[in-house]
């Protein structure tokens, strides 16, 4: 004998209440409501039932099965709220799954940085060739053959005509031969010189810079280079600019500044002088536009160049300049 | 170069403090890279008075004295035969350093207790009395530190003079500048060459000797005088220690007044033993190519063409500039000496001491140009010292050849544009002031412009823009004014190459890679390391004729190299995980062309656990899929088209293994490779675990790397997936069946991914298994069952068909 929808109804809705977890609402769920579930063979056996009884039953039976289906869902809402009050989380200090970050080597940081607040002042970022002729790394910057000037910087040699440049500035002359006034260009670049002990590598890098147009005045050059210095370094940076020869500026001006470690005070890495050199700077020497051609009456520029090891070493701490190209994986995880 | 104040302070009066003076200096240009002490030896040296003194036990020549130093008494053992009881004498105690260098130290000598030394004037560097200990005269205490008993007081400034300054390698050239700024702007007072009278027992030097100039180009001018009747010998003390004040070795007192005077004037002398000159006379030549000089530091040239020789009638005898002779130098028997002062050709002297590798502080002098007004002053002078400390009899008359005077310059000056280009505004009688500080001489020529005439040591000023160097140094660089340039206000772009530099920079450091920087570079033998060709044009290596080390000896050809290394220099420091890369050039010989072709490259490495242990999975290393992973990343990152990888021969790489090699390419455009580095390759690097590298060339990827960007439409419907497994062939690549997939010519393919990859039972033998996972879509519409079951059936067939597979069971 089949039970009564009411019977049914009254059983289920009592075990459906009943049930604690979401597994056993789930399989009450199914018990009554799923494919083979009483209610739902109710309903399927409404349409043997005689033709007039059919209404009634079938109504009946659609009733109990909507009245369920909330009850299953009020049951459901009651286990989850109860099992998440239970639930005591995770253990969120388990360290979570690694994602591998890589770094830029300082050098090239610094140099990034440099170019941009370059670029914020108006100067556009060329690049030049690393070996170089004798022509645009000496005798187009003012430097002759035979000239004690040559002595400043020990050069390699690739054939006699030939050398690995030993600064950024034959830049220069390249960017000024393609192009009229104004020249508003940094350089920065890889640049070599034969020497190697504690505080030289072989290899280091610079940028140079290169400002020519109408009125362009040594106090202009200050202005620039100490904006720079504010900028790489900070605002409380003082500078001073101090006479000194490049065959290829005049006058020519080493820039130094106070010491960003002891401020001033002396220490070992300013050898106790409170200054440290940074830059090298001066007016364009008229010779290199005679060179290139520019008009040395109407056209003045200035010239800088600067070490990124150097400064690099002052705003990172770094101690030893060989830490460079040691490339010390513990060392370059740093930046 | 270094000077002493004391020095110093006989041309020009000093009232600045020590420290004062050497950051005016600095802050003229000079700059000063060390102030020392010159009694800094003596730091330890003290008054003592000897208060009870016995013969040594075991010793006959020796005694011990108990010494009073102040704060106790030190026993101290002493061999001076004038060492006596009362007498006030220097004590050295333990840890003193005297000017010899010798390190005193508590001991025992011969058995006895010496704590200190006893020490003579030679000693401390005082005097050259050295037969017995100084005694003192002075009312100090014993304990006095001896410096401070006797009024020693001198320093010694070390000055980095820059090459455009020769006049400042003297003792008067700083003098000068120092007359620039002192609180007076005193000038220098000029030693007098106070020349004895001539004597009467010989004529004049034209009957002696003469000078032929044969070269004037290279010798512009020669001047010479005799000194006879000299007796060589040691110096006089103040001598002496002149020399040893600017770190000068004293040789003899003709040599060292040669030398003193060249300290003093700048100008470079030498001395001949006259009687070792041929025919006693002079001349000066260029060298016949091949000829051979022993110069007086008994090394042997060969000599060229451009070299430039001082003779005798006979043979050369010193080469000019540079170095004198072995066969006529100075030396105990001499009696008669000839002076030669001289203007030489700066780059012939250069030259010639770049050639024979002889540096000396002649050829420093005379390559950056000497004062060539200043010749006869310096012969003079060494001819007035000569006479008096080598007791010589002074020959009448000199020897002045001067065949190609060198004229002195003008420069005519405009106000208002040296202004200008310092951004000063600066009077015509500020600017008269500060050049007529320096010893120019400054006329007025019109309305704003100054005539200026250069004195001669002046070798650097030539134009204007020098004259205003000196101007803006002497009013002070700080002074003047900070401005700013009128710069437009336009914003350039960076170049593709820079733009995607930095980008390529960016997205590998966002996968986990690391820069490293190498050197450009490498081993002579890395080549062989890669296992290169003999016919591989990276074997063409262009050559650094004068390296630093056999390792730093060419210019790579490959970033390879330098990659590997770091990971043995980092394997062998207990980093085992490394994911690394660079972007530098490569440098390659371009034929008919001076400068190679720098090529731009980017090599990068894995290396190690791509998966540490951890508690959410084991260690996991890391291999070939993991790179091309990050690779496809890479060029995702970059938007540049699809990039295939396909496999590698072993030829076309030679330094990764077969068979897990692979090309990459975009569309026909090669982009680069990527592999599994070779066995062998590992070995020569000392490197213990498996690497994977790849390496790309910069130039195709700047025009592979859109900047461009284009929205497109986001799907209006959903799409559908339907799963294939497929059995095949193993030589089947699943690149081809991937390929296959997506290009099957229907166009509802939107992806095709594969699940799966299975060898082994159930499969049969030379078989794999393999899953794809199909994701169908309609631009127009939603896609139905049976619409998509008809695709993914043809498409199924197409791949069984097509690589002859067979579906599974």
């Amino acid at each position: 004998m089949q039970k009564s929808i009411d019977q049914i109804y009254h059983e289920a809705l009592k075990d459906i209440e009943g049930a604690d977890t979401l597994e056993s609402v789930e399989a009450h769920s199914i018990t009554y409501l799923g494919r083979k579930g009483l209610v739902t063979q109710f309903l399927r056996s409404v349409a043997t039932l005689p033709a007039d009884e059919r209404p009634l039953a079938g109504k009946r039976a659609n009733e109990v099965k909507q009245a369920l289906d909330a009850a299953v869902l009020a049951a459901t809402k009651r286990c989850e709220l109860a099992a998440e009050k239970a639930d005591e989380g995770i253990d969120v200090t388990l360290p979570g799954r690694t994602v591998k970050q890589g770094t830029l080597h300082p050098l090239t940081r610094v140099t990034l940085e440099i170019c941009d607040i370059f670029t914020h002042l108006g100067f556009q970022i060329v690049e030049g060739p690393e070996i170089e002729t004798d022509y645009y790394n000496f005798e187009a910057l003012n430097i002759p053959k035979n000239h004690p000037a040559r002595d400043m910087q020990d050069t390699f040699y690739i054939s006699e005509n030939t050398v690995l440049r030993t600064h950024t500035s034959p830049t220069q002359p390249r960017v000024m031969e393609k192009q009229d006034p104004p020249v508003r260009i940094i350089a920065p670049g890889k640049v070599y010189r034969c020497d190697s002990d504690l505080t030289h590598t072989p290899m280091f890098h610079q940028v140079e810079g290169l400002l020519v147009d109408e009125h362009i005045s040594f106090g202009d050059l200050k202005g620039i280079l100490t904006t720079f210095i504010h900028k790489i370094f900070d605002e409380e940076t003082s500078l001073r600019f101090r006479p000194s020869f490049f065959p290829f500026t005049e006058p020519s001006a080493e820039v130094d500044i106070r010491c960003v470690i002891c401020r001033g005070k002396g220490c070992r890495v300013c050898s106790q002088t409170g200054w440290l050199e940074v830059l090298g700077a001066g007016m364009v020497h008229p010779a290199v536009f005679e060179n290139i051609g520019y008009d040395t009456q109407k056209y003045t520029g200035f010239a800088f160049g600067m070490g990124v090891e150097r400064i690099t070493m002052l705003k990172y701490g770094v101690d030893d300049i060989r830490k460079y190209f040691e490339n010390d994986l513990r060392f370059l995880r740093q930046f | 170069m270094k000077v002493s104040l004391s020095w110093l302070r006989e041309y020009i009066p000093i009232t600045m403090e020590t420290k004062d003076l050497a950051d005016a200096l600095t802050m003229a240009g000079l700059e000063i890279e060390s102030v020392d002490n010159r009694y800094e030896s003596l730091d330890n040296v003290v008054v003592s008075r000897i208060v009870e003194i016995k013969e040594h036990p075991n010793a006959d020549k020796l005694r011990v004295c108990q010494v009073d130093v102040g704060d106790g008494i030190l026993s101290v053992v002493c061999g001076a035969p004038n060492a006596a009881k009362g007498l006030l004498i220097p004590c050295a105690l333990e840890g003193a350093t005297l000017p010899n260098g010798m390190v005193i130290k508590k001991g025992r000598l011969r058995g006895e207790l010496s704590e200190g030394m006893l020490c003579s004037a030679s000693e401390l560097g005082l005097s050259l009395e050295k037969s017995g200990i100084m005694e003192l005269r002075t009312d100090a205490l014993p304990g006095t530190p001896l410096a401070q008993a006797l009024g020693l007081n001198d320093a010694t400034l070390d000055i980095s003079v820059t090459p455009n300054r020769p006049d400042c390698l003297s003792i008067i050239g700083i003098a000068r500048e120092i007359g620039a700024f002192e609180a007076h702007k005193t000038k220098v007072t000029y030693p007098d060459p106070n020349l004895a009278s001539p004597s009467k027992d010989y004529k004049s030097i034209s009957e002696y000797t003469s000078v032929q100039i044969k070269d004037p180009d290279l010798c512009p001018r020669y001047a010479a005088r005799l000194v006879f009747d000299v007796t060589v010998g040691p110096s006089p003390f103040w001598l002496q220690d002149r020399l040893i004040s600017v770190g000068m070795k004293p040789i003899n007192n003709i040599v060292d007044v040669t030398n003193f005077v060249m300290m003093e004037t700048g100008q470079p002398l030498h001395a001949f033993d006259f009687d070792r000159l041929g025919e006693n006379r002079i001349v000066v030549r260029a060298a016949s190519p091949g000829e051979v000089f022993t110069t007086l530091d008994d090394r042997e040239h060969t000599l060229d063409s451009e070299m430039l020789m001082i003779c005798d009638g006979e043979k050369p005898v010193a080469l000019a500039g540079v170095m004198g002779g072995l066969n006529s130098e100075i030396y105990e028997k001499t009696t008669r000496v000839l002076i030669e002062s001289a203007y030489f050709d700066p780059a012939c002297i250069r030259k010639t001491s770049k050639k024979t590798a002889l540096s000396t502080d002649a050829a420093y002098r005379f390559e950056r140009g000497i004062d060539p007004g200043g010749v006869l002053f310096a012969l003079n002078r060494a001819a007035s010292l000569i006479t008096s400390i080598g007791n010589g009899t002074l020959v009448d008359g000199q020897i002045d050849e001067y065949p190609k005077p060198i004229p002195s310059r003008e420069i005519t000056v405009n106000i208002q544009a040296l202004n200008k280009r310092l951004g000063t505004s600066l009077t015509m009688e500020d600017i008269k002031g500060y050049l007529e500080s320096i010893e120019m001489t400054v006329q007025p020529l019109s309305e704003g412009v100054l005539s200026i005439h250069v004195p001669t040591f002046r070798v650097d000023l030539e134009r204007p823009e020098d004259i205003s160097e000196e101007v803006a140094r002497l009013w002070g660089y700080n002074r003047i004014k900070t401005t700013f340039p009128p710069i437009p206000a336009e914003a350039f772009e960076l170049t593709p190459n820079l733009r995607v530099k930095n980008l390529v920079r960016s997205v590998l450091t966002g996968y986990g890679f690391s820069e490293t920087i190498h050197y450009s570079f490498i081993h002579s033998r890395s080549c062989d390391a890669l296992r290169l060709s003999a016919h591989d044009p990276r074997r063409n290596v262009i050559d650094v004729l004068n390296p630093i080390s056999e390792d730093q000896s060419v210019m790579r050809t490959s970033l390879v190299p330098g990659i590997l290394s770091t990971i043995h220099y980092n394997n062998a420091r207990q980093v085992k995980n490394l994911m690394i890369f660079e972007i530098g050039k490569v440098f390659l010989k371009k034929e008919d062309s001076v400068l190679p072709d720098e090529v731009e490259m980017i090599v990068g490495a894995i290396t190690g656990n791509s998966q540490e242990p951890s508690w959410y999975s084991k260690e996991i290393e890391c291999d070939f899929f993991d790179l091309k992973g990050l690779l496809d990343g890479f060029f995702k990152g970059l938007h540049t088209p699809v990039v295939d990888f396909s496999a590698l021969t072993e030829a076309e790489c030679t330094y990764t293994r077969k068979g897990y090699s692979a090309r990459m390419s975009a569309g026909n455009e090669p982009v680069g490779l990527l592999g599994k580095v070779h066995q062998d390759v590992l070995d020569a690097y000392d490197i213990r675990q498996d690497v994977f590298i790849f390496e790309i060339a910069l130039a195709p990827l700047v025009n592979l790397a859109r900047d461009e960007r284009e929205a497109g439409p986001i799907p209006r419907y959903p799409s559908v997936s339907r799963d294939t497994t497929i059995i095949c062939g193993n030589d089947v690549r699943s690149g081809a069946l991937l390929s296959c997939l997506r290009k099957s010519g229907e166009d509802l393919v939107e992806k095709a991914e594969l699940l799966d990859l299975y060898t082994g039972d159930p499969i049969p033998k030379g078989k794999k298994s393999l899953s794809f996972r199909m994701t169908y879509r309609s631009q127009s519409k939603t896609l139905k069952d049976k619409d998509v079951n008809k695709i993914h059936t043809k498409i199924t067939q197409m791949l069984l068909d097509h690589f002859n597979a067979d579906l599974p069971g």
